[in-house]
């Protein structure tokens, strides 16, 4: 899958965007959240509070309850601040 | 006919309402909403990030709904996206319809949903500070009361 981050989730993560096998035990967006902040450091950070996140699934906004599929794309963000 | 542009450049607000009227003679209402960015509170500058090709279909996806809430002849929506100073201007919104009340209320509507839905990102500067702006709920609101039970 390819994963996408934007505004201050990018930033803590590090970079915005990356490849990623669907790992063994994933199967929602929250499971996804929950392997990432595993990996500790800016991962950890930016899904800290993760009330603060919100998650798009093949760009359609989704709560973290979506399936999460291997060839999806998956973006993470910050509630939207445009207009 | 919709345009739906995200881009780094300025655009004409008139130069975009004619645009949607041209060689019409049925349009007796354009509704145009610019949004500005403003200087208040020391800021020096104003950052816009977004999510290219999620934007442009949350954005096409609320202009088909307003196509079926009310009898429109044409919507334009301009966002910008880069770094803007206050003053720039930033969104255009701009409805045509045959009345008034169609073309105000599709704009409020369309307004009120690019605040919530489209996946834009502001971050302030003010001299060296840098901050992300924060969700409202009063924007959250504020769409929440065209939402049909």
């Amino acid at each position: 899958m390819k994963l996408l981050y934007f505004a201050w989730v990018r930033q803590k993560i590090g970079r915005g965007e990356e490849d990623l096998a669907l790992p063994a035990g994933v199967k929602t967006v929250s499971d996804l959240v929950a392997h990432l902040c595993a990996r500790g450091g800016g991962y950890a950070e930016a899904f800290a509070d993760v009330k603060r996140v919100r998650a798009a699934v093949n760009q359609d906004h989704v709560g973290f309850d979506a399936i999460v599929r291997d060839d999806d794309e998956v973006a993470f963000f910050p509630p939207v601040t445009g207009g | 006919m919709s345009t739906i542009r995200i881009q780094r450049e300025d655009f004409d607000v008139s130069a975009e309402t004619e645009a949607l009227t041209k060689s019409r003679h049925d349009i007796g209402a354009v509704a145009a909403f610019a949004g500005l960015v403003r200087g208040d509170g020391g800021l020096t500058a104003m950052t816009l990030e977004h999510y290219p090709g999620m934007t442009e279909r949350e954005i096409a996806r609320h202009v088909a709904e307003a196509e079926t809430r009310w009898p429109l002849f044409g919507v334009t929506i301009i966002h910008r996206i880069g770094r803007l100073l206050p003053g720039e201007r930033i969104v255009l919104v701009a409805v045509a319809s045959s009345h008034r009340a169609a073309a105000f209320e599709a704009c409020q509507f369309l307004m009120d949903y690019l605040k919530t839905s489209a996946p834009f990102w502001k971050q302030e500067e003010r001299g060296n500070a840098r901050e992300w702006v924060e969700a409202r709920t009063s924007d959250d609101k504020a769409a929440e009361r065209w939402r049909r039970e």
